[in-house]
């Protein structure tokens, strides 16, 4: 028997990985491919928190986070696209709009 | 050496592996081909954990159509390999530390709140389709009808976003 | 009723509303409407001080001095003014001087500024000097009196700068205020002494306060508070009377409008310092060193001030250094102990002088604007009245026996010679002497040079000739006859006794001057021959300054220029004032300015304040330039920081709470 701890761990793992990829790659969309790994690992947690006690709400949650992903998802990539008609490059470096 | 241990290893060790190959590789491409295995490690799990309705939604959703999306953007963008630039000292010295360290401690913390004796029994809770279907339309029937109307938020914004200026 | 308590406020408030309402509201009005007001108000102010004065004498002497306290103006703590109005004999004299003298040069200036520009403005100034002036005479306490002086130092540069568009004119107004202000330094000292003295500003409680403390010794490094106090309230006397050094704003402010010269520069704000002193005799008899102070430097100006009008060529000049040189006589008088004296030259000179100044204004309307004397000359027949009064006048400020100069120059004279508190006594009378010569030396010059001899004016000018209007003529007729028989209220006794007329002027303001005198050790009986000897001496020099200047202007008229030829040097100097106000620019003003713009403005406005203030936004701008160099705009630098920052409340509560 596997303990819900263990599947814990690796929620946890993925997570973190997806935090490093997130710092670590340059190209905006690998970038934003780690935040989709980061909503899975938590989904990862929530369905195993439901078995754990027993409700049905974490799957309900992982639903919605599914549904919001794909919003996020399809309006994230407009906008990237925009930004490389704009910008000409894919590297997140260079678009510092933000910078003083 | 219970099936359940076996196929939780297997698919575990899977869906680690296809993050670090996600992390490590160069080609965005590559990158998400190893998210689609992620993600179909990660359905096999759920139905480990009894969540049939939501391994399913997994695949067709997540992995059949996001994935899908970020696939043909990719290819639109004709995104080749990464170039290689390092402009922030901060996340060079401190990056890859942190986020480290933010993995070992968020594991830490889980695992200890959760000690090794409560075990994952697959017919403890199975979320089918009807039952979750039930919820959804009683309990959090307000959360559902506003995810629709995200969606077609969405739906226009991408639109409106990504049309050619004329 | 008729009363006091309504009646004597009216004397100032009436100018005062006059003031008001032509400065708000003259500007479009004519001349008429103008006269209206300003000559209205002053002459309603005359009656009233007459009508005054009427009560006055009704009043049983226990009750003079007069004293009303109408509000309380300042309380803080234990400091308390009030708006009290004191009338006894000197302040009596002194306001029925300034209202009649005041209202003649109204009348003349109807005439004297009718084509000039402004002439709403003029008589709303002139009727705020009246307020000013007034209030300064009747006021009971120091305080009160401190803001009629200050007030008519206000009017005075606001008048001398009456042509303000003139540069000359505005820097003329400056100078007399701020030379003004540092006599007014010295007084304010004086009077923050005098309450911490006695604990109050009110006249009666000064002087009954004064009236018990010991006289202070003559030797001045034992010298108490009351010769502070004295010497302080001079300083101020100093500034605005014009004495040495201070003086030197006079002969600039004949830059103003001629009757402007005549009331405040002759007959009354000039003599305003006279008054103070006057007034404070008690202080002054109490404190030997300054009285002697108050004699020498009146003396010396008297001197000095008569040795640059000998030379000086402008006709308002003349007279300026003039009025100079017999305020210093007045000083004298007061210094000798001889107040009254004083006060009796200030009267007799209030005419003289105001007649003087508008004869002169007189002649150069007639000459369209021409001053300087040497371009005048043979005017005699064609403005006969004003040359008969300024010959009445010229004689008066002489000493011609009879005129009122005469007596009121004499009994300083021989008070001075005579004093039993100066030791030097003797030698500022010689020197008063010799002063008294050249006057009337300087004034029969003047009215040579201005009316007799050959004309010396350029044909133009000749057809302008003309005598003024009578609004002009007349005020000069009266105040020609007051400066015959102004003097005959004042007859020594040395004259009088013999045809049983006493010194009345002595004689009435006895009381006032009672306090000081009974302090002053008795004099050495005197033989009224030795007066009379000195009256006779007085007289020969001054029929000798008459024959000398005679001879020089009518008889010889080269005879002045070789003169001044062959004492070049000693011309020079004499032309050129001493070259006072070169020093004064030199050593005051040019070191002041230099300190102003090197020191206060460079270094310590730009420098120190500027540095500071923009040194503060400099470093609020360097800090964030700093700080925004975190907006880097770098996502993975942000990334990293979120974590870290996740990172931390993790260890947090791995270490911490948990």
């Amino acid at each position: 028997m596997v303990p819900v701890s263990y599947y814990l761990v690796l929620s946890a793992v993925l997570f973190g990985l997806g935090v490093i990829g997130f710092l670590l790659k340059r190209n905006l969309i690998t970038i934003f491919m780690c935040i989709e790994l980061m909503l899975n690992a938590v989904n990862l947690a929530f369905v195993a928190f439901a078995h754990s006690w027993e409700v049905l709400s974490g799957h309900i949650f992982v639903f919605f986070v599914i549904v919001i992903a794909a919003a996020e998802a399809a309006v994230g990539l407009a906008i990237i696209i925009v930004i490389f008609r704009n910008r000409g490059s894919l590297n997140v470096e260079r678009i510092n709009f933000l910078k003083w | 050496m219970s099936a359940d241990v076996i196929l939780f290893f297997l698919f575990g060790g899977l869906a680690v592996l296809g993050a670090l190959s996600l992390v490590l590789q160069r080609h965005p491409i590559h990158s998400a081909l190893s998210l689609i295995l992620v993600m179909a490690a990660l359905a096999v799990l759920y139905l480990l954990l009894g969540a049939e309705f939501i391994a399913a939604i997994q695949i067709i959703v997540y992995a059949g159509a996001i994935m899908v999306l970020f696939v043909f953007v990719i290819m639109l963008l004709n995104a080749g390999e990464e170039e290689r630039t390092d402009l922030s000292r901060v996340t060079r010295y401190l990056g890859l530390p942190v986020a480290t360290a933010l993995l070992v401690e968020t594991g830490w913390l889980l695992y200890r709140a959760w000690p090794g004796d409560v075990g994952v029994v697959p017919d403890r809770l199975v979320g089918r389709t009807g039952a979750v279907g039930r919820m959804l339309f009683t309990e959090y029937v307000l959360p559902f009808e506003l995810t629709s109307v995200v969606i077609l938020i969405a739906i226009l914004g991408a639109v409106v976003l990504a049309k050619k200026e004329r | 009723m008729l009363d006091l308590v309504w009646l004597l406020p009216l004397v100032p408030l009436l100018p005062l509303a006059g003031a008001g309402l032509l400065g708000l509201r003259g500007r479009g009005w004519s001349h008429g409407e103008v006269n209206l007001v300003g000559l209205g108000s002053t002459a309603l102010s005359l009656a009233a001080a007459i009508a005054s004065a009427v009560l006055f004498f009704q009043l049983p002497l226990t009750e003079i001095p007069w004293k009303h306290d109408y509000f309380t103006w300042l309380k803080a703590g234990g400091f308390q003014v009030q708006t009290s109005l004191y009338l006894d004999q000197l302040s009596l004299l002194m306001m029925l001087v300034v209202t009649g003298v005041g209202f003649l040069i109204h009348v003349y200036s109807v005439g004297y500024m009718h084509h000039e520009g402004g002439y709403y403005r003029f008589f709303a100034y002139l009727n705020l000097f009246m307020f000013f002036m007034l209030l300064l005479v009747l006021a009971g306490n120091y305080v009160l009196l401190f803001v009629g002086w200050e007030g008519v130092g206000l009017c005075s540069y606001l008048l001398i700068g009456f042509y303000f568009l003139r540069k000359s004119a505005s820097d003329a107004g400056k100078k007399a205020f701020i030379v003004n202000r540092i006599g007014d330094f010295g007084f304010t000292l004086a009077l923050l002494l005098i309450f911490w003295t006695f604990g109050s500003l009110e006249y009666t409680n000064v002087f009954a306060g004064a009236s018990v403390m010991p006289v202070e010794p003559g030797d001045w490094s034992q010298a108490g508070v009351l010769t502070a106090i004295s010497l302080l309230l001079f300083t101020g006397a100093i500034g605005k009377s014009a004495q040495l050094p201070l003086y030197v704003w006079l002969p600039d402010a004949m830059e103003g409008p001629t009757p402007v010269s005549a009331l405040i520069h002759a007959a009354t704000m000039v003599a305003a310092g006279v008054y103070m002193v006057a007034r404070s005799n008690i202080l002054f008899a109490h404190a030997p060193f300054a009285l002697a102070t108050v004699a020498v430097i009146g003396c010396l100006t008297a001197f000095f001030a008569a040795t640059i009008a000998l030379v000086q060529n402008d006709i308002k000049r003349v007279l300026a250094y003039s009025t100079v040189s017999q305020l210093g006589y007045m000083f004298l008088g007061l210094g000798a102990g001889a107040f009254a004296a004083g006060i009796f030259h200030l009267m007799t000179h209030a005419f003289f002088k105001a007649l003087l100044f508008l004869g002169a204004g007189s002649v150069i309307h007639a000459m369209n604007g021409q001053q300087d004397i040497r371009k005048m000359g043979g005017l005699w027949p064609r403005i006969r009245a004003t040359a008969a009064t300024f010959w009445i006048a010229t004689l008066a400020i002489a000493g011609a026996p009879l005129f009122s100069g005469f007596f009121s120059k004499d009994e300083i004279l021989w008070q001075t010679f005579t004093s039993p508190t100066l030791r030097i006594g003797k030698l500022l009378w010689l020197l008063g002497l010799i002063a008294a010569t050249m006057t009337a030396f300087y004034m029969f010059r003047l009215v040579f040079l201005t009316f007799h001899g050959e004309g010396r004016y350029t044909p133009e000018t000749a057809k302008h000739i003309h005598e003024s209007p009578r609004t002009m003529t007349r005020p000069l007729m009266v105040l020609a006859l007051l400066s015959v028989v102004g003097g005959w209220v004042g007859i020594p006794a040395a004259l009088g006794e013999s045809v049983h007329l006493a010194n009345y002027l002595e004689h009435f303001l006895e009381p006032v001057f009672a306090g000081a005198n009974q302090l002053r050790p008795a004099a050495l009986p005197h033989p009224h021959s030795e007066e009379l000897g000195l009256m006779g001496l007085t007289t020969l020099l001054a029929v000798a300054g008459f024959a000398v200047a005679y001879s020089f202007y009518i008889r010889n008229p080269e005879l002045a220029n070789q003169l001044a030829q062959t004492f070049r040097a000693f011309y020079q100097v004499l032309v050129n004032k001493y070259y006072v106000d070169e020093i004064y620019y030199a050593v005051v003003v040019r070191p002041l300015h230099w300190l102003s713009d090197r020191v206060f403005w460079q270094a310590f406005d730009v420098g120190i304040v500027d540095g500071a203030v923009n040194g503060a936004a400099a470093r609020a701008q360097e800090m964030g330039a700093w700080l925004r160099r975190w907006q880097s705009g770098n996502t993975r630098s942000y990334g990293t920081w979120v974590a870290l920052g996740a990172l931390a409340v993790l260890t947090y509560f791995i270490f911490g709470s948990g």
